[in-house]
């Protein structure tokens, strides 16, 4: 069954304009996905409700709702990945919609590549959830879950505890994008969700330990404005 | 400890008072006890110093009086030509104030700083002169005698018996930057005038030599000492209070001097100036007119006019207050301005009257408990004093009142209709009852006509009730002795009557006035209340102006370049003596000029800036008909006051605009982010379709041949560039207004190159890119997605315009206050001589090239930098390539909690 399922995996696609509908879901058919178009919040609520989709892509400018609210009520019931569909202007209404629980987001104009790219990384991430053992490996370095050690071409990297639980705590969410106020509010405390300049400071921090070029980083990645990316391969 | 703090208040005033002095010239005088101390030669030499330390030194103007040392000094100094005027068939040479401010050097010298210059000056003061060329900020170097000045005046005349005419204020004195006392002691001063080094004009050398007598010399050497000692005390005082090391704190002295109709008043004036002066205290002077004084003569009130505008001239307040009585009334007066300490002169008043009426002085301390009564002793006047009064007025009689001998006429007839009305009921009453007819008429007759008919009218009452009714009849003889008590009482109590009832016509008579100038006051600013434009508030306060003060008004208001004009030209105006340049130079200095002030009295319209809070507004031009109705003190605080609500009403009227405006910029801005937004959907939503079906096309069916493959990329590429042409040109017009809300956060730059390279990953893909930053960068507080924007477009357009395989160097420096971000290439470079145009708007490198683009790039990073408070710029680095260089504000980074 989980097989059948990752074999032809659904996809809810939550988008007004029928053009963009029809370009995604030739992306996402050519992909193996089945696809359920939806042309209003409402609908969109529904077939995700009834056809328990493995992936939700939903534009943020719905003509009969706030696409923000649409993510807080899928939140309320569902855990299905959600990828946003954004356009430049809507920078905080992105943001928002990532707060309620959003796993990622493509601003407008993306291309087909780029779609399916975040696709099957949002996919991956469910499948492998809990899946993955205690060694995590990327680049050059190897982090022990169960042992709390980093590695780096075979000799231990030292981390602050705060580093630590940035890094454990990016790891556990490796393809998705994490806003500041998530990444705040779960390392230092609900009363520090606004002092993104320590997240900053630390991230660099992090960068310089465990990237080999810390001015273009590949796996911590920054996206401006938003949070931050881990990314395990590249 | 709280009594060691400084008052801030104090301290504010401190502060904009240096401020003020930063922006202004300096002053430095050269002060001497007498002429011949040596101060121009002394003034000359120190110039002549400064200049061969190569400062920018003019000499304004110096009198040598043909000394052959001086003149000597003045070789090689720049000599600023005199202006020559024409004066009552005279060549006279003055100083060119004007040619002084157009060359504006950095110290200028001035000899003589109390001089009078030639009528038609625009100022009559040589050191109104000064205070103009230091308000330019040009240094100024002067010479002053103790004798010129004002506060000094009376003394150095009792001393020397020479009464000097040419006077200075001694604020002027008291506000320069530095006294430096010429000093030579009479022995050696007495021996240079034998020598003849002394300058002493040919005609008056007698008068002269009489002032340099050995007594007078030491005499005027003390007080010069003495002067420049106070000034030092006082330098030290403030330093202390500077410092706050004073550990007094004390209210804040008030001075209350009252001038009274007798001579001296002058004098009077100038002791209370001193007293303020040693005490620091502020002062005012005021006259009492009761209605004994209200009866002067109309030279002894203009005397007192004068008086007062002499207090003003030395610093003081001056108020005309109306009572009954004197004493009350000044008491009254200082308990409700906070007065500390009263001065009155000295009664001349001796003998009889002296019993009969106590001096104001003694009624005054028996009335005040907790006022000081200071008495100055009178002297007799020195004749030249009122003369040498720089009061460049006379103010013009009151017209006659109502023809007097009218009352006195009515006060005959009033009288015999009393007596013939007496004859007629004389059966019926007493003499008792008839002596009450008599005073009514006296009372009839005070109310009318005020107190002299009454005094007439009861003097013929005692007469005709003497002379028709007291037995023998028709005599002036008297059987009865005890008539002539009957007479006697009978002319005080009508003489008490006419007094207590004339005073209280001029009571009513003041109650008026004050009463219909409340009005005036009220009604203009009821009707400015409701002036919605500049004009209407121009046209009301003309027709107020002109009905209170019997004058012809012009209003003058500012346009936008500060140039004034008249927004209300009227046929009658065109007849006014109006002369522009006057009330410019009002408008730009803030000061009343023209008749009746210190500069430019000899003009024929008064001219008085509207000063509201925030700034001037423009400029009150009034064209009195009597000039009384315009300078007497009271009628002066009036026009002020009309002239400060207009002031305020156009200022408001001024806000109101910007109110407006603001709104209909607010509204247009709305409506113009909404049409952004709309366009923006409208625009990027179809492209974002075209983009993804040609990418989608190969995935639609089957394969694609590659001839197609390739179309449907090139719609693809094409599409995701007018993408950007679209978000660009929305960006640059959000820019431009100048209205985009930056998210500032304190950020490590280096992650912001991260993200930059990152999502140009793929154009960069065949260029070698170097990132080096200094590892102790500070944070910099910036908007990251629109600086990602700046890195993103410069990266870009290194990419596109260097060939594959070019380096690319990212480099920063931390300059202190600022730090600069370099990025550099190794490619062809810039055009030369064009570096700085590429920030304009659809301005490209390399016309009609192959690589696409409109230009926009780089007028998007100048905008956002700047809007970060940063520059840029663009330059061909010598070893080849471009090099663009953005400089930001360090500011002041948080600190970051570290992890233990």
């Amino acid at each position: 069954m989980e097989d059948l399922r990752a074999a032809s995996p659904t996809v809810v696609v939550v988008e007004d304009e029928p053009q963009i509908r029809r370009f995604v879901r030739t992306g996402l058919e050519a992909e193996g996905c089945h696809v359920v178009e939806a042309g209003t919040g409402e609908r969109g609520l529904v077939e995700t409700g009834t056809r328990k989709p493995d992936l939700v892509i939903l534009d943020l400018g719905l003509p009969d709702r706030d696409g923000v609210d649409v993510v807080r009520d899928l939140r309320s019931w569902s855990t299905v990945p959600i990828l946003i569909l954004s356009a430049r202007v809507d920078e905080t209404d992105k943001v928002a919609a990532l707060d309620a629980g959003a796993d990622d987001y493509l601003t407008k104009p993306f291309g087909v590549a780029e779609l399916l790219a975040r696709v099957r990384a949002l996919m991956r991430r469910t499948r492998m959830a809990g899946g993955e053992g205690p060694l995590i490996a990327f680049g050059e370095i190897t982090v022990d879950l169960a042992r709390r050690q980093v590695i780096r071409d075979g000799s231990e990297v030292h981390l602050t505890p705060i580093e630590y639980r940035l890094l454990a705590l990016l790891i556990a969410n490796a393809g998705r994008v994490l806003t500041h106020r998530q990444l705040l509010r779960e390392v230092w405390g609900p009363s520090h969700a606004e002092d993104t300049h320590y997240l900053r400071v630390y991230m660099t921090g992090l960068r310089r330990k465990l990237e080999m070029n810390p001015a273009q980083p590949r796996h911590i990645r920054t996206e401006s404005g938003v949070g931050y990316r881990f990314v395990l391969d590249t | 400890m709280a009594d060691t703090r400084p008052d801030p208040d104090a301290l504010l005033a401190r502060i904009e008072s240096d401020a003020e002095r930063a922006r202004q010239g300096k002053l430095r005088v050269f002060f001497g006890a007498c002429p011949g101390v040596g101060k121009t030669y002394a003034m000359l030499n120190a110039a002549r110093a400064l200049r061969d330390q190569g400062a920018d030194v003019v000499v304004g103007v110096v009198e040598t009086h043909g000394r052959s040392e001086t003149a000597q000094l003045l070789k090689g100094l720049e000599l600023l030509p005199p202006r020559v005027v024409a004066y009552q068939g005279r060549e006279l040479r003055e100083f060119d104030l004007d040619a002084a401010l157009a060359r504006k050097p950095a110290l200028i010298l001035v000899d003589e700083l109390a001089h009078s210059n030639v009528a038609g000056s625009r100022h009559p003061k040589r050191w109104q002169d000064v205070e103009e060329l230091l308000a330019a900020g040009i240094d100024v170097w002067t010479t002053v005698n103790v004798q010129h000045l004002e506060s000094l005046n009376d003394i150095v005349g009792g001393i020397t018996g020479i009464q000097v005419r040419e006077t200075l204020p001694d604020r002027v004195f008291e506000q320069a930057d530095e006294v430096a006392l010429v000093d030579l002691p009479p022995d050696e001063l007495l021996q240079r005038m034998k020598e003849g080094k002394v300058y002493l004009p040919q005609q008056a050398e007698r008068a002269i030599r009489n002032f340099f007598r050995k007594g007078n010399l030491i005499a005027l050497r003390e007080l010069a000492l003495r002067r420049t000692a106070d000034r030092v005390d006082a330098q030290m005082r403030e330093y202390r209070s500077d410092q706050a090391i004073s550990e007094v704190w004390e209210a804040k002295e008030r001075l209350l001097v009252c001038l009274g109709p007798g001579a001296g008043g002058d004098r009077l004036v100038r002791a209370a100036a001193r007293l303020a002066g040693n005490l620091h205290a502020d002062w005012i002077a005021v006259y009492v007119e009761t209605p004994r004084l209200q009866r002067l003569s109309e030279t002894n009130r203009d005397k007192i006019l004068r008086t007062l505008a002499l207090a003003r001239e030395l610093g003081a307040e001056t108020a005309t207050l109306a009572g009954q009585e004197d004493a009350q009334t000044l008491l009254t007066y200082a308990v409700s301005r906070n007065v500390s300490k009263l001065v009155v002169g000295k009664s001349l008043r001796t003998g009889l009257s002296r019993m009969l009426r106590a001096p104001l002085s003694d009624r005054l301390s028996l009335l005040a408990e907790d006022v000081d009564v200071y008495v100055v002793a009178h002297e007799a006047e020195a004749p030249a004093a009122g003369k040498a009064l720089s009061e460049p007025f006379t103010l013009d009689r009151e017209p006659v009142p109502r023809t007097r001998w009218q009352g006195y006429v009515w006060a005959g007839g009033i009288c015999a209709f009393a007596t013939a009305v007496s004859q007629a009921v004389t059966p019926w009453f007493d003499l008792a009852n008839i002596i009450m007819f008599y005073l009514l008429g006296v009372v009839g007759v005070a109310v009318r006509y005020g107190r002299g008919p009454a005094i007439l009218a009861s003097f013929l009452s005692v007469l005709a009730f003497d002379f028709f009714f007291v037995p023998p009849k028709l005599t002036f003889s008297v059987d009865d002795t005890r008539h002539l008590f009957t007479f006697a009482i009978m002319l005080a109590v009508a003489l008490t009557i006419s007094n207590v009832a004339a005073g209280l016509r001029y009571q009513t008579r003041i109650a008026l006035y004050r009463e219909r100038r409340t009005r005036a006051l009220n009604e203009l600013g009821r009707e400015l209340a409701g002036a919605l434009l500049p004009e209407n508030i121009v046209d009301m306060s003309r027709h107020h102006l002109e009905g209170l003060f019997q004058c012809q008004v012009c209003i003058l208001l500012p346009d936008a370049q500060e140039k004034l004009y008249s927004p209300m030209l009227l046929p009658e105006h065109k007849e006014l003596p109006l002369d522009t340049a006057i009330a410019q130079w009002v408008y730009d200095h803030q000061q009343p000029a023209g008749l009746g002030t210190q500069s430019l009295p000899g003009a024929p319209m008064y001219y008085l800036p509207l000063k509201a809070p925030m700034r001037t507004r423009g400029v009150l031009a009034l064209l009195p008909s009597q000039k009384r109705l315009l300078f007497q003190p009271e009628q002066a605080r009036l026009l002020e006051t009309f002239a400060a609500q207009i002031a305020l009403a156009l200022e408001r009227v001024h806000y109101v605009e910007v109110a407006q405006e603001a709104l209909v910029r607010m509204e247009s801005e709305r409506l113009r982010n909404g049409l952004l937004s709309a366009l923006s959907h409208d625009l990027r939503t179809p492209l974002t379709v075209l983009a993804g079906l040609a990418d989608s096309l190969p995935l639609a069916g089957p394969p694609l041949p590659p001839a197609q493959a390739e179309i449907a990329q090139a719609i693809r590429a094409e599409s995701l560039r007018t993408s950007t042409l679209v978000s660009n040109l929305l960006d640059m017009t959000r820019l431009q207004e100048g209205h985009i809300q930056l998210k500032r956060e304190w950020q490590p730059l280096e992650e912001v190159l991260g993200a930059a390279l990152q999502t140009l990953a793929i154009p960069l893909a065949r260029h070698e890119v170097h990132v080096d930053l200094p590892a102790d960068l500070p944070l910099l507080e910036f908007d990251s997605v629109l600086m990602e924007r700046v890195f993103c477009n410069l990266l870009e357009n290194a990419a596109k315009y260097t060939p594959a395989g070019s380096r690319i160097e990212i480099g920063a420096r931390n300059e202190g206050d600022t730090v600069a971000i370099i990025v550099a290439d190794d490619g062809p470079g810039l055009p030369p001589g064009r570096e700085e145009s590429l920030f304009e708007k659809f301005t490209r490198g390399q016309d009609e090239s192959a690589v696409t683009g409109v230009g926009l790039g780089l007028a998007i990073v100048r905008a956002i930098v700047q809007a970060h408070k940063g520059t840029v710029r663009a330059e061909n680095r010598p070893e080849g390539g471009a090099r663009f260089v953005i400089t930001l504000p360090t500011g002041d980074p948080p600190a970051i909690p570290l992890e233990a």
